[in-house]
């Protein structure tokens, strides 16, 4: 479809003309304007919904909503292509076959060897041999060989040596979706453990031996403590409600030595409305300072993500302050228990806090354990009711933590939201499906590529470079502060605010930074060839005709990249007062008249991309462009009286 | 020496001392004339804590048995607790904290007494002087002229001895713009932009009064400074609403009739009590040790405090914007053109002109805007977030403006050759300090107090080489351009250096600071390196040709 206009959502007087492609996989706009020829891709697996708003005189406006909170705003001339158009992304963004999905098509030129070797970058037993297991309290059990007991637990799962193979089976008839305590987390130092499971079947009075056998068993694996704490992170209402299902919590009389703690941590639907509230006032056009914060309160955002980081807290310090093993379960254990489980490994061990080990522990907590992935970030047409922003929110959690411990990560903001972006894009096989079983059915590995080695062969982009490996904050656990007033939870605008650029530090440290790293690098190199010169001139001393070498102007090069950071300076729209000056002009007759004008102010405005170099110029430009509508800068005829005049100039 | 008879116990042994995020420690508290000084001994390390008196803002005492413990809520936002045995001593000492820290003869600060242990290499109190600010404006333009009109203070109270105003204005007609604006604040220069010649004027509300006075020299004054056929903008920082009601009590706005040539914005920026209340709720909300998210930000949307940063930024950068986009000139006023104003022309110079995001530069700001522009800082710096007393003419403007420069800041963390610190210091000392830069309202009493002969000025102690380095942002690389920082409400954020400072563990940030500046410095290491390696290798190189040639 040619001359669409895509939007520029933050001020309505952006727009670029251009032409919107339909692929298999894509939907791509490409502007006209000659010069920037600026392409726009978005994956049809990103798009979470796709509005056909009211016909207006220049079109027919279509809002494409992201996943990676994207949005896109296009003007479609004619009102047929438009519904063409919408009823097209409509099918392309609700694939109902997982053969339909980018990863079975996407071919990044590897051969057979690469992409097996890209799957075998992230290795779970090599990970549980990291952590000190099977030892002589834990064992693999393989009670689960052909997903027997569990479809949506690995194969390979470590319980208590003590557990056998009776008790587990037992275990497991009397959990939700027979999702049996296992191991999460072994800490070696003081054999306390972390490890997780689905709500038990106890209704009001129902027990269960072999349930109480395995807790049990899990508590003497760690000789050290007399008791188990039992965390259920739901809030006890909900619980409460489960146990007239036939479902419920742990009894403590029924179970010896444990200790039972709820933390109220809401479920996927609570959650799912949560984010909706607040990516609206992400939306909202100019919103006051009260109006954002009002709104980001009223969504409860950021109290969700504070009661997932208090549970990771909670259960971290239990570990390794107390010494005290955990059993973490929800309802089904697949959630919520993912998200405090990764959040409290995160927080113990610095492992986890590097490149390769933030991408096991996602391997481990997430996808082996059978988050459904598909159900919950709804990459098959399925149950709106089931999607939900799961896995975003313990991302959010990593976030959070790397501004209040910025040396501890291994890797950047940036790493975050790519993980974030390719959990919804299916470009990649790692989070197809809802459990390891469907994706060894489908033969994910043999068909598709591994996202982890994507991110590995790129790892340069996403270092911090504050992180030192011997630096004290990447060792031992991390301690929070629990209060807003001593963690300051802050909006993270980097993920929910992506795409506006406007709305970001123009200058980023991490990247200055890294240009830095880089440029010391390369001064190390030369610095090495230069005393390697030096010593052979200084031993040859004779005929020093060796011409010197180009290497000189290298380092000036860097420099350069490292100041190319001065990104974009264009004020945005400080006074809406400012703006209709132009619009206000003599000729302001009728509707189509004005509008035009305005158009033509839109293609000079100085967009950030085209204004990059030279602030100067584009300024110059931007008046000599004015006047022609305007007829000078200021319009003076319309001062009638005062009062008459400010108003005006308010609306 | 007047100070011994407040101070009724001197010293209390065996004090205990409770700080947030350290652990308590026992000392000994000493009370001087200026100073509060705790000190513990504990083996190895001497640990003391001098407060001064003039940081106290407000202090509580309670009682446990004998136990008495003084809890002082100091202006930099800090909270400490002393716990001291016997009552007596308690009693007294907190009596004495109370006078000490409310005396309220300027000379008996302690700026006053404070003697320098360093050496002064270049004296602050003639750094920034009018006529080296005028002459880089006369190396590029000659339409302006200094004026000493106010030379003994009697045109305006609250400007400086010399001004610098357009040329074809003389001295009379500056005396008669005067009686036609508030407090006799007639429209001066504020800044020159040199890439379009366009300017930044300030002044303070002309007195039209309800009948519409005009003066034709006020006319003739601004319009001197539009180039020709050119129009310019008048930013008033109160509402339109306001601006009316200002004429009932003899104040007022231009009115279009009277400088048709001028086009006014209305652009709100508030003012007093409802500032110092901002700052009061704010400061409560980051004290508030509760674990509830909604009540933080609930209290920290009721306070306002980002609303305020929003509103200040928005008009200097719509300022900024009319000067550099549209390519006008600006005048702004609000009521006294002592507050609002200077937040706004300030900013916007720091928007639009880079030598102002200098160490040097924004110093000069401080001083020509603030300092010698008459913003009357032992007034609104009196007291902070923890005083009762709630006096009208007190409120955090220039914390405000800081702040919003930290926004700026934290929006371009390249192009700041200052740090973080370096803002929060200027804070303190606005409010609290050794040096006599931030004492009195204007020139006029700094001159009438002699502080520039019987005070330290802070600048002389910043700008010595190893002070500055403090103040050093590893980051700077020189940027020649606009910077337009977003005023959205996701880019604008709680200023944690400064509300957030005590009550939160420090370590991670400073441990990052060092950590960027490790990275930074061994790269410079570096680079010296490699650059003196390769001047031995070309000298060894020309050296052999030169023999080769022989």
């Amino acid at each position: 479809v040619e001359n669409v206009r895509l939007v520029d959502r933050l001020s309505s007087r952006k727009a670029s003309v251009g032409t919107l492609y339909l692929t298999a996989t894509h939907v791509i706009f490409v502007e006209n304007s000659s010069e920037t020829r600026k392409e726009t891709w978005v994956l049809h697996s990103q798009i979470s919904s796709i509005e056909k708003q009211a016909t207006t005189a220049t079109g027919c406006p279509l809002l494409i909503r992201c996943k990676n909170f994207q949005v896109i705003q296009l003007v479609i001339p004619q009102e047929r292509d438009c519904h063409d158009v919408y009823i097209s992304l409509i099918r392309l963004a609700r694939p109902v076959k997982y053969e339909e999905l980018y990863c079975f098509s996407f071919n990044p030129k590897l051969d057979k060897e690469e992409r097996e070797k890209g799957w075998k970058l992230v290795d779970l037993n090599e990970e549980y041999n990291r952590m000190g297991v099977p030892n002589n309290y834990w064992q693999i059990s393989d009670v689960n060989r052909d997903y027997g007991v569990c479809d949506s637990y690995p194969m390979e799962v470590y319980v208590p040596k003590s557990a056998t193979a009776h008790i587990i089976v037992g275990s497991s008839k009397f959990r939700s979706r027979r999702r049996f305590p296992a191991l999460s987390y072994y800490c070696k130092d003081n054999n306390a453990s972390i490890c997780r499971s689905s709500q038990p079947l106890s209704g009001f009075s129902a027990r269960c031996l072999e349930d109480e056998q395995m807790l049990q068993a899990i508590r003497k694996a760690n000789p050290g403590s007399d008791f188990l704490y039992v965390v259920d992170t739901r809030p006890k209402l909900n619980a409460m409600a489960n146990r007239a299902a036939g479902k419920g919590y742990e009894n403590e009389d029924n179970y010896s030595n444990i200790k039972f703690q709820f933390i109220g941590i809401e479920n996927i639907h609570v959650m799912r409305s949560s984010l909706q509230k607040m990516l609206e006032v992400c939306e909202m056009k100019s919103p006051s300072m009260s109006d954002f914060l009002w709104g980001l309160e009223n969504s409860g955002w950021l109290k969700h993500i504070k009661a997932i980081m208090d549970a990771g807290i909670f259960i971290a310090k239990a570990v390794a302050e107390e010494g005290v093993s955990v059993l973490v379960h929800c309802s089904d254990g697949w959630d919520r228990t993912a998200q405090v489980c990764s959040v409290a490994s995160l927080l113990l061990d610095p492992h986890y806090r590097t490149m390769k080990g933030f991408m096991v522990l996602i391997e481990k907590d997430w996808v082996s354990f059978g988050h459904k992935f598909n159900h919950r970030y709804g990459n098959l047409d399925g149950d709106p009711k089931e999607i939900s922003p799961v896995i975003d929110q313990f991302i959010e959690c990593v976030w959070q933590l790397m501004e209040q411990f910025p040396c501890a990560f291994e890797f950047n903001e940036r790493f975050l939201i790519h993980i974030q972006h390719h959990i919804y894009s299916c470009q990649f096989g790692n989070f197809l499906c809802n459990s390891q079983k469907e994706r060894r059915e489908l033969k994910v590995q043999e068909r598709t590529y591994s996202l982890w080695a994507h991110l590995w062969k790129n790892r340069a982009d996403y270092l911090n470079p504050l992180y030192r490996s011997e630096h004290s904050q990447t060792r031992g656990t991390l301690h929070p502060q629990m209060a807003p007033c001593n963690f300051l939870y802050k909006f993270w605008s980097g993920m929910y605010n992506r795409f506006e650029k406007g709305l970001h530090p123009r200058q980023s440290v991490i990247d200055y930074l890294m240009a830095v790293k880089e440029e010391t690098q390369q001064l190390e190199e030369e610095l090495i060839v230069l005393e390697e010169r030096l010593a052979n001139l200084q031993k040859l001393q004779l005929n020093g005709n060796k011409v010197k070498s180009k290497q000189q102007d290298r380092s000036k090069e860097l420099v350069l990249s490292a100041s190319n950071n001065s990104i974009a300076n264009t004020p945005q729209e400080y006074s809406i007062d400012l703006k209709s000056f132009p619009s206000r002009s003599p000729s302001q007759g009728d509707e189509e008249d004005s509008a035009l004008i305005l158009t033509q102010d839109n293609l000079k405005s100085s967009d950030p991309d085209l204004s990059a170099n030279s602030d100067q110029e584009s300024g110059v430009e931007d008046l000599s462009c004015r006047s022609p509508s305007g007829g000078g800068c200021l319009p003076s005829e319309d001062s009638g009286k005062d009062s008459d005049e400010a108003v005006c100039l308010a609306v | 020496m007047e100070f011994a008879e407040l101070i009724k116990t001197p010293r209390a042994d065996n004090a205990v001392l409770h700080r947030p995020f350290h652990p308590a420690v026992e000392g000994t508290l000493c009370l001087t004339g200026h100073h509060l000084i705790f000190s513990s001994r504990r083996r190895d390390n001497v640990e003391e804590l001098w407060l001064l008196h003039s940081n106290i803002d407000s202090i509580e005492k309670r009682f446990v048995g004998s136990l008495g413990t003084i809890v002082i809520k100091c202006k930099d936002l800090r909270i400490i607790q002393l716990d001291i045995p016997g009552m007596e001593e308690c009693l007294n000492i907190a009596s004495s904290i109370e006078a000490l820290s409310t005396l309220d003869s300027v000379t008996l600060m302690y700026p006053f007494f404070y003697r320098p242990m360093f050496e002064i290499v270049e004296d602050g109190w003639c750094a920034f002087l009018p006529d080296e600010e005028f002459e880089l404006l006369s190396s590029v333009t000659d339409e302006w002229r200094l004026s000493c009109v106010n030379k003994d203070f009697s045109v305006c109270p609250s400007y400086p001895p010399v001004v610098i105003v357009p040329k074809s204005i003389d001295d009379e007609a500056l005396q008669k713009v005067a009686m036609f604006r508030h407090g006799g604040r007639f429209p001066v220069l504020s800044y020159y932009h040199k890439k379009n010649s366009m300017v930044m004027m300030r002044s303070s509300q002309p007195l039209t009064g309800t009948n519409g006075r005009r003066c034709k020299e006020d006319e003739k004054l601004i319009n001197a400074t539009l180039r020709p056929g050119k129009r310019g903008y008048i930013i008033d920082t109160r509402s339109l609403n306001v601006a009316q009601q200002a004429r009932a009590k003899g104040g007022g706005f231009e009115q279009e009739v009277c400088y048709p040539q001028w086009r006014r914005i209305h652009k709100c920026i508030d003012r007093f009590n409802i500032l110092q209340e901002s700052l009061i709720k704010l400061v409560e909300a980051c004290n508030d040790q509760s674990h509830n998210m909604d009540r933080w930000l609930s209290k920290l949307e009721a306070s306002n405090w980002l609303t305020h940063i929003k509103e200040i930024l928005t008009a200097a950068c719509l300022a900024a914007q009319c000067i550099d986009r549209e390519g006008a000139s600006v005048l702004v006023h609000g009521t006294e053109g002592t507050d609002s104003t200077l937040q706004v022309t300030s900013l916007a110079q720091i928007i639009l002109d880079p030598r102002c995001r200098t160490i040097r530069g924004f110093e000069s700001l401080i001083v020509r805007e603030w300092l010698q522009g008459g913003h009357p800082f032992q007034q609104r710096c009196a007291q902070s977030a923890y005083s009762n007393s709630k006096q009208k003419w007190e409120a955090p403007v220039f914390l405000l403006f800081l702040d919003c420069v930290w926004q700026i800041l934290h929006q371009f963390p390249c192009s700041f050759e200052f740090n973080e610190h370096f803002l929060v210091t200027l804070f303190e000392h606005a409010y609290a300090s050794q040096f006599g830069t931030f004492l009195g309202n204007n020139e006029n009493e700094r001159c009438k107090l002699k502080l520039s002969q019987k005070t330290m000025s802070l600048w002389s102690w910043v700008n010595q080489p190893e002070e500055l380095n403090n103040f050093k942002n590893p980051l700077f690389e020189a940027n020649s351009l606009v910077i337009w920082p977003s005023v959205a409400p996701q880019s604008l954020q709680l200023w944690e250096g400064v509300f957030l400072r005590w009550n939160r563990p420090s370590k991670f940030r400073d441990e990052a600071r060092e950590e960027m500046n490790k990275i930074i410095d061994y790269n410079r290491l570096l680079q010296e390196k490699v650059n003196s390696m390769r001047k031995r290798l070309a000298q060894l190189e020309t050296r052999d040709r030169v023999q080769e040639n022989l």
